[in-house]
């Protein structure tokens, strides 16, 4: 079994003094997609901030065999890259500065000077997210799908060995859902730990190698997605049913009627 | 496709250039009408020769005594003001967000006006810059015991907002309980906001804390460009983004502090200057904040010349004129941006 690269043991937050996160603690190896689900206000996001240390939180985390406390912000910022919900880009701004943004952890704070390597890893994570021939064009004045596309790159740029993508798949059509899912299991597959947090369970049964199900703060399943997603998981935690199928040797996860 | 687009980003970057250039001319050729113009009219050379030490002794006073101060005055002040703005507008992501916004200058007109009107110094004393200073800072400081050092951008802006409606109606209280007529009025011109009769004391005393608050500010400018990307991703890309508020807001009390002290409140420059040079440099925050000084360096400049030739029956101050430009261009930036709004704070 590969070492595990992000494991989190006994963690909790309160926030505004309501227990948010209770007692999480898992364990994950790099080189996987891990999907992130739950109800609405189970804790996802906070886990996420949690993890990549933005939020104070009791219990251990460790990234490559580092406690997350030791880490400053500047060593937690190149092993986190953290994509937020909505990419929100406040001013119209070039998509190349915006990807270069992904090299500041690095110290390349100016994307009119980058170095060769920061100018390369741009320029990879551009081509990889598929809007290289965006580069020049203001981040505000492209489609939504787009957009998504270029906050992706953003954080592929990083080159962190974990990425955290909280609902980088919302509000967009079904091609560019696959466009991203597949772009961020294409990434994994370099020694990196990608986890997406989504409300999608057929993405995450279609793309995750393991799934976390979250439920009022706890983690209460996890692992494949035909096993972490059970009938019984789904039923107790989404109180939905679902219809369940294999298509090309992957789980088929439909949401389908009421408890 | 590609190689138009090249040549359209080295032109952006050749245009950003050739802005700086053109504004650095411009403020000088200010620097130079501001020193020439006056109840005497002096021409460049004379100028230079009265800098120099030669002309005559009259021209030498005019020039070194009575313009220069003005001059450094307003090209500090000026681009102190510019720079704040971009600086806050960065920190931010609010094209509306100005000096002002925080209560830092209406505080520092409080301090100079209670140091008035306990009669413990006049308009040209050296203590009334202090106090400004000071009450700057105070402001700050309550500012941040209210906000907290991780309070969201709204929680600041109401707290700057109550702190400067408090300072303006503490300086409506220092006036209105005042029983010397003499005091108000002196008072009521010095708020209008003026360069005139400002001696190299006052410029040694706002230059070291305009310069302080500049560098502060100059310094944290790679962190707007993060910031742009929201204050949750900034942080992920490692932006301590509460300390980065922090050295904002001293920066903002040092530069705009020492320089209301010295000129009285002339508002809406750090406002106005970000929004002349956007169509010519771009957004990017980072890239904004030089252009920015200097067009508000040229403003006020040629704010203060226009109050010594505009022909009118007594002295018009130059925070007057810099308010009845600047309250226009301040409604049409709100229906500008009214659809954004409400978004664009939270």
């Amino acid at each position: 079994m590969i070492a595990p690269l992000l494991t989190a043991t006994g963690v909790r937050v309160r926030l505004g003094g309501r227990e948010v996160l209770r007692d999480i603690s898992l364990s994950l190896a790099p080189g996987q997609l891990v999907a992130l689900v739950g109800p609405n206000g189970t804790g996802k996001t906070t886990l996420f901030r949690a993890l990549a240390g933005l939020l104070p939180s009791q219990g251990n985390i460790d990234v490559g065999g580092q406690p997350l406390a030791s880490l400053s912000l500047a060593q937690r910022a190149r092993r986190f890259a953290y994509l937020p919900q909505g990419h929100v880009v406040h001013w119209p701004l070039p998509v190349q500065d915006i990807v270069a943004l992904g090299r500041y952890p690095h110290g390349a704070t100016d994307p009119s000077r980058l170095a060769a390597a920061d100018a390369e890893a741009v320029r990879r994570a551009m081509q990889l997210a598929d809007v290289a021939d965006l580069a020049r064009r203001p981040v505000t004045e492209l489609s939504g799908g787009e957009r998504s596309r270029v906050a992706l790159a953003r954080v592929l740029a990083v080159q962190a060995p974990v990425i955290l993508a909280d609902e980088p798949t919302a509000s967009l059509d079904p091609r560019h859902q696959i466009d991203v899912m597949q772009t961020l299991r294409a990434a994994s597959r370099n020694n990196v730990l990608v986890i997406v947090v989504t409300h999608d369970l057929g993405l995450a049964a279609r793309f995750a190698d393991t799934v976390l199900v979250m439920s009022d703060g706890r983690l209460v399943s996890q692992g494949k997605p035909d096993q972490a997603l059970s009938e019984q998981v789904i039923a107790e935690v989404f109180r939905i049913s679902a219809y369940r199928a294999e298509y090309r040797d992957e789980a088929v996860i439909v949401p389908w009627d009421g408890p | 496709m590609t190689d138009s687009q090249a040549i359209a980003i080295d032109g952006a970057a050749q245009r950003r250039a050739g802005v700086l250039v053109m504004l650095t001319c411009l403020v000088i050729l200010l620097v130079l009408v501001s020193l020439g113009t006056g109840p005497v009219w002096l021409s460049p050379v004379e100028i230079a020769k009265a800098l120099l030490g030669a002309g005559t002794d009259v021209q030498q006073v005019i020039v070194w005594e009575i313009r220069l101060p003005r001059t450094i005055l307003g090209l500090a002040i000026g681009g102190i003001l510019g720079l704040s703005g971009a600086a806050l507008q960065g920190l931010l992501r609010n094209p509306l967000a100005s000096p002002s916004l925080f209560g830092a200058p209406q505080s520092a007109a409080f301090g100079a006006v209670l140091v008035i009107a306990l009669g413990l110094a006049d308009v040209r004393s050296y203590a009334l810059p202090v106090a400004a200073i000071a009450a700057a800072f105070a402001s700050v400081f309550v500012l941040l015991a209210v906000a907290g050092r991780n309070a969201g951008l709204l929680v600041l802006i109401l707290s700057g907002l109550a702190i400067s409606s408090l300072a303006g109606a503490a300086t409506a209280l220092v006036m209105n309980l005042s029983s010397n007529p003499f005091v108000v009025l002196e008072i009521a011109f010095w708020l209008l906001g003026s360069l005139e009769d400002r001696s190299f004391r006052h410029v040694m005393l706002a230059l070291p804390f305009i310069a302080a608050g500049a560098l502060v500010l100059w310094r944290q400018r790679d962190a707007f460009r993060a910031l742009s990307l929201g204050e949750e991703a900034a942080q992920s890309l490692g932006v301590d983004v509460g300390r980065l508020r922090l050295l904002v807001i001293i920066g903002v009390a040092l530069g705009v502090g020492g320089g209301v002290a010295v000129s009285g409140s002339i508002g809406f420059i750090g406002l106005v200057a970000p929004h002349l040079v956007r169509p010519l440099v771009g957004y990017d925050p980072a890239r904004l904040l030089a252009p920015s000084a200097l067009a508000g360096a040229a403003l006020l400049l040629a704010a203060d010349i226009a109050v010594r030739v505009i022909p009118s029956t007594s002295d018009i101050k130059v925070g007057v004129l810099t308010s009845i430009i600047g309250v226009p261009f301040f409604l049409y930036l709100i229906v500008r941006e009214r659809r954004s709004l409400g978004g664009g704070v939270l």
